[in-house]
């Protein structure tokens, strides 16, 4: 069984560098396999255009599983591309139609800084984190794993949480380039779980205040982080994360 | 130099903690005097920097990724083991210890293992602790499954997302430190050298994959946690990025390479579907459970799966190993794979598959059933193949999965390089020549949390505190090497690019150096890699500059030390003239075709010291000695 052969052409948003301007640069691809995944064709692209004495287009990328939450573009208006619940690795071209045109362009948002072509700096997502994303323990000295029961249902509402890979998406499908879904999910797995109580109000004031002063906006309830984050992290969350801060905010 | 393990004496049970009390401890108001380098945030990277910055000492963390989270720990689907004996089940720290060593075909030492297996136990506390959402019972416990034909359930997990949430555990333990000023961390930074003056460690030389930048970083030790070297065969499960590169140059400053031809090769990937591939994708074992594996009985046979009558299927595994069937390990579901489409029975496009079949489950046990199983990798497997498992029989076949090989660590995790630890899949130290499943992750925590915060102190002590002490001229000249090596790369402006030769030597070391092996293949391999790697040093093609991000360099530097690489590989692989763990060496074979361990011969580590490139790397033997168990031969008929 042989698989469908597409042609697709692509306008693809090269930069050299954080401070050179950038500009959209067209390529076109004939006779890919349809069961190529996008990332793929990025690599015969780049072989394509090393060997015409061309820089190939800089993008991140990883596990190529969709777990490791490196990889990440916009393709045609839309983070990690059409496929709900998809990151851009596991994007395969079938879902494509023969000679579609695609443009791909780098995660935007002011708290991230574009490296070159599609690669973007997300480490104000680790900075979050650093203003409180965990639970203060030492290594040593834990009790014993069984001593507090957490309800079933409650460990998997923590894990749907847990589930987030930090790729961004959220903020680059926001119109106010907001990290609320991301730090939603943080503060709900923890506040979630008995683990997390101690630190729970302190937690959820530092986390949205170190946001804002990072530069990402705010929530106005636009949704589209949900539709865009391919790990279905829900808007639940950023319902949470609102109580919490709430709450801590008062008492 | 004979190599000394530096095992403690006394009963097993006892060894680590007599090691404890007998090693040395830095004063508390000292430690901030003594500063750290770590290589690599995964689960052992992550783990130690936080560990070892919560004591007090000032921790620096290099990561070629944008984030630490990014590490390849972070795709381990199935969990984690621990001896916790929850389930009643019979399990006990010395089964586990047990397991594993058997597992690793008696190739590990027993200190280690039984170390681990002790530290297993804590680990799930500390990461219960962190707020890791293992799965569990209504009753609010935690939940086990058994994994990898194990006969207790001592499996944790977090659906199938193990490896993503103890490593977000260790990422917000060293975000914390981070916060407090312990610990800083040294994104898009590729290790390029190690600083070694007297014999000792003094820092690393790297180079900022953003600017290009080459600069030096002195420390009082060095401790590397940079993963495994699966992607010298090109295509792997591993993520894109993995290499070799940092324990290599550790390798060629005098850290000695042990056992490196101890290969995993996982039986259930997703087959490869054309030449552009660049990579494998693991699905989880738990499906061999349910599923049956076959093949057609007639090679060449290209009907469709449904259209071969029963009579016409040979389910290879159930006829060949009765007693354990679908469930052999799995280096003996990867190789009766090979063996049969190398007689041209293999399926698909590619002839490179075998089914794996779950109509028969779903005919006993419902569709429901089935699906609540394995939904999720069903779901995985159509999104990347766009076929569905309950409609067609999977296709599967094996890929590199695990390295147990890696550089030599004594009891305290050190190198043969004093100053330089070795953590996680980096190092060669706990599963022998197989890991079981559930294993990576256990050991890349025990090594980070729990072995190298008590033992570093030992080798520091021996260290004056305050500026780290490596000479001006080490670091000086060791950039001026790394400056070379790099305009040497982008000097050669072939006509090939770097995939297509790396694509070259995969598919050598795969056909040579896989997991069957003689020693004719494997002297042609040897043959064949210095020629590839003359083809790569003339003809290689890097567009750019080094003075930029350019993943391009970045992909040929990582080629440059795997070609080297591959030359010890397959002369490990050479020498060992035993079939052993996850390799089959074909000369030493059962009358039935089984796997024939030769403890007489290499019931030892293969320590191989590197003497400069015109001469061949010396073999030390590190002899395995058996006290507590008795090396049993595997069958599994």
């Amino acid at each position: 069984m042989q698989s469908r052969k597409i042609n697709i052409s692509l306008e693809i948003w090269r930069q050299e560098n954080p401070e050179a301007p950038g500009s959209f640069q067209r390529y076109s691809l004939a006779g890919l396999s349809a069961d190529m995944s996008f990332l793929e064709m990025l690599d015969v692209l780049n072989e394509r255009l090393t060997l015409e004495g061309q820089e190939p287009v800089a993008f991140d990328h990883d596990c190529r599983e969709g777990i490791c939450g490196m990889c990440g573009a916009v393709v045609n208006g839309q983070p990690h591309g059409p496929e709900p619940g998809t990151t851009l690795c596991q994007l395969h071209l079938r879902h494509f139609k023969d000679g579609d045109h695609l443009v791909i362009e780098p995660f935007r948002a002011r708290a991230f800084r574009i490296e070159k072509d599609l690669v973007v700096d997300r480490s104000s997502l680790d900075q979050i984190i650093q203003a409180g994303g965990y639970v203060s323990v030492n290594t040593g000295g834990a009790p014993d794993a069984n001593t507090i029961a957490i309800p079933q249902q409650t460990a998997e509402q923590a894990m749907d949480a847990a589930a987030c890979i930090g790729c961004g998406a959220c903020v680059a499908a926001c119109p106010n380039a907001s990290a609320m879904l991301f730090v939603s999910a943080r503060v709900s797995q923890l506040a979630l779980l008995p683990q997390g109580q101690p630190e729970r109000r302190l937690r959820a004031l530092n986390m949205v205040g170190s946001m804002d002063e990072l530069g990402f906006g705010n929530c106005s309830n636009e949704r589209e982080c949900e539709a865009a984050c391919p790990k279905g992290i829900s808007i639940r969350h950023i319902a949470r994360l609102n109580r919490e801060f709430l709450k801590a905010a008062l008492f | 130099m004979t190599l000394d393990a530096r095992i403690p004496d006394g009963p097993l049970a006892e060894k680590w903690d007599r090691h404890r009390f007998a090693g040395r401890l830095i004063n508390p108001a000292n430690k901030r005097k003594y500063s750290i380098i770590v290589v690599g945030s995964g689960l052992a990277g992550a783990s130690a920097a936080a560990t070892l910055a919560e004591l007090g000492y000032r921790v620096r963390v290099f990561t070629m990724h944008d984030s630490p989270r990014r590490a390849h720990s972070i795709a381990a689907q199935g969990g984690i083991n621990a001896a916790k004996n929850y389930q009643n089940d019979g399990d006990s720290i010395f089964r586990l210890f047990y397991d594993t060593i058997k597992g690793g075909d008696f190739r590990a030492r027993e200190a280690n293992v039984y170390r681990l297996a002790q530290l297993s136990n804590n680990i799930i506390d500390q990461c219960v602790a962190q707020g890791v959402p293992f799965a569990r019972e209504y009753g609010g416990s935690l939940a086990n499954r058994s994994f990898g034909g194990a006969q207790v359930s001592r499996t944790f997990y977090a659906r199938g997302q193990t490896g993503q949430q103890l490593l977000l555990g260790a990422y917000g333990a060293l975000m914390r430190q981070v916060q407090l000023g312990k610990v800083s961390i040294h994104s898009r930074q590729e290790m390029m050298d190690l600083a070694v003056e007297d014999g000792r460690a003094k820092g690393i030389v790297t180079r900022d994959m953003r600017t290009g930048a080459i600069a030096s970083h002195a420390a009082h030790a060095v401790v590397l946690a940079t993963g495994g070297y699966g992607n010298v065969y090109y295509l792997s499960t591993n993520a894109m990025a993995s290499n070799v590169t940092a324990v290599w140059r550790a390798y060629k400053r005098g850290a000695f390479f042990a056992n490196p031809c101890f290969v995993q090769i996982h039986p259930t990937c997703i087959p490869v579907h054309g030449d552009y591939q660049s990579k494998l994708t693991l699905m989880s074992e738990s499906l061999r459970n349910d599923g049956r594996v076959w093949v057609p009985k007639k090679s060449g046979d290209k009907r469709p799966a449904g259209e071969i009558p029963e009579a016409e299927r040979d389910y290879y595994l159930e006829n060949r190993y009765p007693a354990f069937g679908n469930l052999v390990p799995r280096d003996v579901a990867s190789r009766n794979a090979k063996e049969v489409c190398d007689r041209g029975r293999g399926v698909g496009e590619t002839g490179l598959a075998v089914y794996l079949d779950f109509a028969d489950a779903v005919r006993r046990d419902g569709m429901e059933t089935i699906y609540r199983k394995y939904g999720n990798l069903f779901q995985m497997y159509e999104k990347i193949t766009a076929r569905n498992p309950l409609k067609q029989p999977m296709m599967i076949y094996p890929a590199v999965h695990y390295t147990m090989g890696g550089l030599w660590v004594d009891y305290d995790l050190m190198s043969t390089v004093p100053g330089l630890f070795v953590l996680g899949e980096a190092n060669f130290s706990d599963h022998g020549a197989n890991r079981l499943g559930a294993s990576a992750l256990m050991q890349g925590l025990a090594d980070g949390y729990f072995i190298l915060p008590n033992t570093i102190g030992t080798y520091l002590s021996c260290c004056a505190p305050g500026e780290p002490d490596g000479s001006a001229s080490l670091f000086a000249d060791t950039e001026k090497e790394v400056e070379a090596h790099l305009a040497r790369l982008l000097a050669v402006q072939g006509k090939r690019t770097v995939d297509d030769i790396h694509r070259e030597l995969g598919r050598l070391l795969w056909d040579h150096c896989g997991m069957a092996r003689n020693s004719a293949g494997l002297q042609q391999a040897q043959a064949r890699i210095p020629q590839i790697r003359e083809e790569f040093w003339h003809n290689v093609l890097i567009p750019g500059s080094g003075r930029q991000l350019n993943q391009s360099l970045e992909r040929a530097g990582r080629l440059a030390d795997f070609l080297e690489f591959a030359e010890l590989l397959v002369m490990d692989a050479l020498h060992r003239q035993e079939s052993c763990g996850c390799h089959l060496r074909e000369e030493s074979q059962t009358e039935e075709h089984e796997a024939r361990r030769d403890d007489e011969r290499y019931a030892y580590v293969a320590a191989w010291q590197y003497r400069g490139t015109t001469e061949r790397p010396m073999l030390h033997q590190e002899p395995l000695t058996f006290e507590n168990v008795t090396p049993s031969q595997r069958s599994y008929k």
